[in-house]
């Protein structure tokens, strides 16, 4: 190997041992942890016990399951419908209103899942929240509280991740090429059909990518379900960290993440895989 | 009135005027050229025509009817963008039947009327490739290509040949006219370049500071320039400043010039004498007793191959001469030299 290779091999190094030491290790303790189990006298017992793999095979935790990966696939269907124009305006805007909407973005990714959990229970409940301004409107008779339900936590969700999904959105946009936009109008497409036909396929990596970032994201969002729902509206996460912290039950709580992993994964997987063909 | 005509166009962004006030009427078939430096409007010009930018004033019509409020899409235009654009999610094939397959055409009309055009632009066979396996000159020739492919009624072409290669451009320059000749459509190009503006138009619009400076055929306006921007634009150009002596002669140097035409001009006016590198000749014989010359020093020698520039030091002006390598006098630099500017080739412009 020359120099230059050697040296370049070293460079990587840093990140390697970090990846390593951060990702890599405590990925393969939580497989370990899973297949523990919890004796009464001697705590964690090593073994290669699948029982609390067993134990996730029943239907509660099955649709518990399938409750996290519909509700975040809807999170992200949902911000994407609503960030996606929204980033190909911003595109289109002079550089001074551009920059400070993107810095009005920016800003709100400062905002905890906590400070947006509990702002948005206020924003939901009967007292103080939005069903006030409903009533007032004539619309209902009675304040009302919307929370805690299902449809509380997917707008909370989706308030989380709307800033993630228009700055991971964004580049794209702002990488197209804008003539050929105007190449479609001049060879006689209306501006929909200019969008339908030439911006969305033009920025189809880009929606496959942010799709999964986002989605992974909301799948790890604990504090927003946890507080804007009650416990049937809880997503594999909360449960992880229900069982971990409440139930100090490390090891079950280690299976689920395992089990969390491989269906996020398998479902990165599919969208990856389907989503493959002619891209630019 | 049948043609492009273009009336009192004008387009203002803010307080920034673009384009001033400007007149024009083409016949259907020419090829026209909006020649002119960056920023003095020729492409802004071009956009209103295709619709893309509305006219703050003034209309646009073709063949009698009126465009000026018809939306792009509904346009029967073709245009080339500087960059192409051709879509990198589509084939070549998918790029070219674009118009067609967006108002319903099948897919076998939309796939042989992709195959005609791909011949006309002599890239046969490549319906299939993607965009980004092309070079610069077919992608070219795919976005002309896909531009013709409901043949519009007028062509146009924004910088067509910036993103070529130097020795690519020449030989598009001249396929580009013959393909519009054939056709026999109504096409603008916008260009800085007046090599391209003299090799394919039969009219250019020089224009400068969003007006048009002067219209004509390319032939007419470089031996009869209207004014020094016009001059200095299209080919080299001698500026020698000098004053109106009489109806028919200038002085230059010490010396006095007969001219073709003196204009408008009166005794006494500070003029520009203008000249043509290829009009000038240098000799080493003194020419006391012949008219229109003036003496100088040679201060450079540019041997091009094709032909041989000389630049000389007239009175502290300078003055190029063009003359091919055969016919060429034997002159080195710093060697006194006479330069003769023959009646016919001296212009009056203003100051």
């Amino acid at each position: 190997m020359s120099e230059k290779g050697i040296a370049n091999k070293l460079l990587l190094l840093p990140s390697s041992l970090v990846i390593g030491a951060f990702v890599i290790v405590p990925c393969a303790l939580v497989l370990l942890a899973s297949l523990a189990s919890i004796s009464d006298s001697e705590g964690w017992v090593f073994a290669l016990d699948l029982s609390n793999f067993a134990r996730f095979f029943s239907w509660f935790y099955i649709e518990r399951a399938l409750f996290s990966i519909g509700l975040c696939m809807m999170v992200v269907v949902i911000s994407l419908l609503l960030a996606y124009p929204f980033a190909y305006f911003l595109s289109g805007f002079s550089a001074k209103v551009k920059n400070i909407w993107l810095i009005y973005i920016l800003a709100q990714l400062t905002l905890s899942e906590v400070l947006i959990a509990f702002s948005w229970q206020i924003l939901l409940s009967r007292k103080s929240g939005l069903s006030n301004i409903l009533v007032s409107l004539g619309l209902f008779d009675k304040p009302f509280a919307m929370t805690p339900s299902a449809t509380g936590v997917l707008l909370g969700l989706v308030y989380l991740v709307i800033p993630f999904m228009i700055l991971l959105l964004y580049p794209a946009f702002s990488r197209m090429d804008k003539s050929l936009v105007e190449a479609a109008r001049t060879l006689g497409a209306s501006p929909l059909r200019s969008f339908f036909t030439v911006v969305v396929p033009t920025t189809k990596s880009a929606i496959i990518s942010s799709s999964v970032t986002v989605f992974v994201l909301t799948l790890g969002a604990v504090i927003v379900p946890q507080v804007l729902g009650a416990p049937k509206h809880w997503t594999l996460s909360v449960l992880i960290m229900d069982q971990a912290v409440f139930n100090s039950n490390v090891p079950f709580a280690s299976a689920l993440a395992v089990v969390l992993l491989l269906l996020s994964g398998g479902v990165i997987g599919t969208i990856f895989f389907l989503g493959k063909g002619k891209t630019a | 009135m049948t043609g492009l005509v273009i009336s009192g166009i004008t387009k203002k962004f803010g307080n920034f005027t673009a384009v001033n006030n400007i007149d024009l009427h083409f016949n259907k078939g020419e090829m026209i050229c909006f020649l002119g430096p960056s920023g003095c409007g020729k492409t802004t010009l071009l956009r209103m025509i295709a619709g893309l930018e509305e006219p703050t004033n003034g209309s646009i019509s073709f063949d009698d009817s009126d465009l000026t409020r018809v939306p792009v899409h509904e346009r029967s235009i073709g245009m080339v963008f500087q960059s192409f654009a051709l879509f990198p999610h589509l084939s070549v094939g998918e790029n070219i039947s674009y118009a067609l397959k967006i108002r319903g055409y099948s897919r076998s009309d939309c796939e042989d009327r992709a195959r005609v055009l791909l011949d006309k632009v002599h890239l046969p066979g490549i319906e299939d490739r993607r965009i980004s396996q092309l070079s610069g000159g077919q992608r070219q020739r795919v976005a002309i290509a896909r531009a013709l492919a409901l043949d519009p009624k007028i062509f146009l072409l924004d910088e067509p040949m910036s993103a070529l290669d130097a020795n690519l451009r020449e030989a598009m320059q001249i396929e580009l006219r013959q393909l519009q000749q054939e056709l026999g459509i109504t096409t603008v190009v916008v260009t800085h370049d007046q090599t391209e503006a003299m090799t394919m138009a039969d009219q250019i619009v020089v224009m400068g500071n969003a007006r048009v400076l002067q219209t004509g055929a390319p032939t007419d306006i470089y031996k009869n320039p209207a004014n020094k921007e016009v001059a200095s634009f299209l080919g080299t150009s001698n500026l020698l400043p000098a004053k109106v002596t009489s109806d028919t002669t200038v002085e230059t140097a010490g010396h006095s010039f007969g001219v073709a035409s003196i204009g408008g001009f009166s005794k006494g006016d500070e003029v520009l004498l203008m000249s043509r590198p290829e009009d000038v000749t240098v000799s080493v014989d003194e020419q006391e007793t012949a008219d229109n010359w003036v003496s100088g020093t040679v201060t450079f020698i540019r041997d091009i191959g094709a032909i041989i520039e000389i630049l000389v030091d007239c009175g502290g002006h300078e003055v190029i001469s063009v003359i091919t390598p055969k016919d060429c006098p034997d002159v080195s630099v710093g060697k006194t030299v006479s330069v003769q500017i023959p009646k016919s080739a001296c212009h009056v412009l203003a100051n």
